[in-house]
């Protein structure tokens, strides 16, 4: 029933995946600028070898559909062509700055999950108490606070003024990125027994996580505390109090166990939040992922990389969505899949 | 039933209505109430009353340069300070209010009326339609939306204008989709299968049953959204992906203070700004599902 779903899903996918190829070939195509141009590069242009061996790879040629085709199947092959930036095939691009975008990604949403459930459980419990009302408050700020903003002034208190922070950037400029395995700093330093190098890069992923997972923290306790109150009102924790169950139990072995169907659904849309906010996090704090790769390909017309990075961070989206998706029907067995 | 008459009798006398109390005392009562949405809704009043009388709340232009006047820090004769330009920072940020509400007003108002109107037609007509619309929302959704506001903007060049489309092509499918499942969800209602067994025609039930009552959640997205465009508008302008220099634009502001730590003023008061205005819109979103939503 599970693997039924599961290929459903994949299947259901691949209209997705052509329909966003789609949109970025039409956005390729209403640029002004001669494809041809965008392909091998301005100075490539007056060598007609160069220029006849990417129109035919291309099927610049060719009729539009046709060229839709072909350029479906470059990707597909990964072959999203070569960035006028790094001039460097756009795959490989992405495949060294994905990794920061992960770790930061992850640190900040275990950074959300972790204060943000017990937080959302005791002001849920303790609806309409002045801690309820606090959480609310800051709560509600954080989801006001324009991310580039708040990273900025941050690195000024913090980092500038306080000098408790480090600044932009994943290590400090006097260290040496280690050795790359998982392309993770956190774990490559652990991987090679580099302590100091550990302690910095976990230093430096600080005032980042905190902004990126500040936003993810607001939404995480939001939907815990409805799911909390609106439990703690059902009948089986009725049940519970009454058989004498003491309040710590009920809340931590009933409630809670049902309060992780909404939050798991919520995930996809966090992690969505994360990609999103990794963007303007990672220019602030010069932080060389996949976010920031994307803002200078877009300020520099780097086209192969916007469509590259666009098409790479809206696969990952669907991906993460399927998935949970799919674990929703884990966690909570009453979920049919059909 | 003389028992009846006998007690129907005196209460012939006392008013049967209540007297509606006065409208300030209700509008009272309902601050009251609701105090997240009246306080949301008068921030965006200020911010209002700031758009239209941006020239007289700030006497110095937002664009005059004063080169011996260099970011100089908050003082009597410039409250926010200058930037290194030697313009006004407090002038700029009032006549920034002028850029970005009234171009989340429209990129909201473009978006829920495509929007709606699309997810209104994709749930009444179902079938071949209703794929077509929605399965483009899907792909649209498919994106997070910075991504694609970013990625569109490259394409289409910096500008406000360009800027605004990319807001509305992030913004209509979320509408769509919500007015699609709106319009499911009514027309299943006993009231709607009443009218239709009642002879009448599809597309007056739509007009007259459907939509009326399908409003309330776009009302509220909408609120929360205005915020939200504003975010989405100053993260391209930061990233120099929106409105261009010399517009005063709070986003543009903040990446002049980008590299100055020193002048924290260049990027903090027009920061706050943008605060106001989205906590603003966060709150009377709030504040509306409260009031609109009873089963929230």
């Amino acid at each position: 029933m599970l693997s039924r779903y599961v290929l459903r899903r994949l299947i259901l996918a691949v209209p997705m995946l052509l329909g966003i190829t789609l949109v970025l070939f039409i956005m390729y195509n209403l640029v002004q600028v001669d494809p041809l141009v965008m392909i091998v590069g301005e100075r490539a242009m007056d060598k007609p070898e160069i220029v006849a061996a990417a129109t035919a790879r291309w099927g610049l040629d060719r009729p539009v559909w046709e060229q839709y085709l072909r350029y479906v199947v470059n990707m597909l092959g990964g072959d999203f062509g070569n960035s006028f930036q790094t001039k460097r095939p756009v795959l490989t691009d992405i495949i060294q700055f994905l990794p920061a975008t992960v770790e930061l990604a992850m640190s900040s949403l275990l950074f959300a999950t972790v204060l943000g459930i017990p937080l959302g459980i005791l002001a849920g419990i303790k609806h309409r108490s002045i801690f309820d009302r606090i959480v609310w408050f800051v709560s509600l700020i954080n989801a006001s606070l324009p991310p580039f903003w708040t990273g900025l002034i941050f690195l000024t208190i913090f980092y500038f003024n306080l000098g408790i922070a480090p600044g932009p950037g994943r290590l400090d400029p006097r260290m040496t990125s280690p050795e790359r395995i998982t392309g993770l700093y956190t774990v490559d330093t652990i991987l090679q027994g580099n302590i100091p190098a550990f302690a910095n890069a976990l230093h430096h992923l600080m005032l980042p996580t905190l902004i990126l997972g500040g936003f993810t923290l607001a939404l995480v306790i939001r939907v815990t505390r409805a799911a909390i109150i609106d439990e703690m009102r059902r009948d089986y924790i009725r049940t519970a109090r009454g058989k004498g169950m003491s309040e710590r139990r009920v809340v931590i072995q009933h409630a809670l166990r049902n309060v992780l169907i909404p939050l798991v659904t919520i995930l996809g849309l966090a992690f969505a939040g994360l990609l999103s906010g990794a963007v303007m996090t990672e220019t602030v704090f010069d932080w060389p992922g996949l976010g920031q790769y994307l803002v200078k390909a877009a300020v520099a017309l780097d086209y192969p990389a916007i469509q590259g990075g666009t098409l790479l961070i809206a696969v990952i989206y669907i991906v993460v969505n399927m998935t949970v998706d799919i674990l929703y029907g884990v966690i909570d067995p009453r979920v049919r899949y059909d | 039933m003389t028992e009846v008459t006998s007690l129907s009798a005196p209460v012939r006398d006392i008013p049967l209505r209540k007297v509606k109390p006065n409208l300030s005392t209700r509008l009272l009562k309902h601050a009251r109430k609701y105090p997240s949405m009246w306080v949301g809704m008068a921030v965006l009043a200020i911010f209002l009353f700031i758009i239209v009388f941006a020239d007289q709340i700030a006497q110095q232009s937002p664009l005059a340069q004063d080169l011996t006047l260099r970011l100089k820090p908050p003082s009597a004769a410039h409250w926010f300070g200058t930037d290194e330009l030697g313009r006004d920072i407090f002038s700029r940020v009032i006549h920034g209010a002028q850029v970005s509400l009234p171009a989340s007003f429209v990129v909201v108002i473009v978006g829920v009326a495509i929007g709606s109107f699309l997810g209104a037609l994709a749930g009444f007509t179902g079938g071949f339609l209703d794929d077509a619309i929605m399965r483009i929302a899907d792909v649209t959704l498919a994106f997070p939306s910075i991504v694609l506001a970013l990625a569109i903007s490259a394409f289409l060049g910096p500008s406000l204008r360009n800027a605004i489309i990319a807001a509305c092509i992030v913004l209509w499918p979320e509408y769509a989709r919500l007015m699609r499942s709106q319009v499911l969800v009514i027309r299943s209602y006993d009231y709607v299968t009443a009218a239709r067994s009642l002879g009448m025609r599809e597309l007056t039930i739509l007009l007259r049953h459907v939509l009326p009552n399908s409003w309330t959640p776009l009302i509220i997205k909408a609120a929360l959204d205005v915020g939200g465009i504003i975010l989405l508008v100053s993260a391209l302008s930061f990233l120099g992906l929106g409105i261009t220099p010399p517009t005063a634009e709070w986003g543009a502001m903040i990446a002049l203070g980008r590299t100055k730590f020193y002048q924290w003023w260049l990027a903090t008061f027009p920061g706050l700004a943008i605060l106001a205005v989205i906590m603003a819109c966060n709150l009377l979103s709030e504040g509306l599902r409260n009031w609109l939503d009873p089963n929230y």
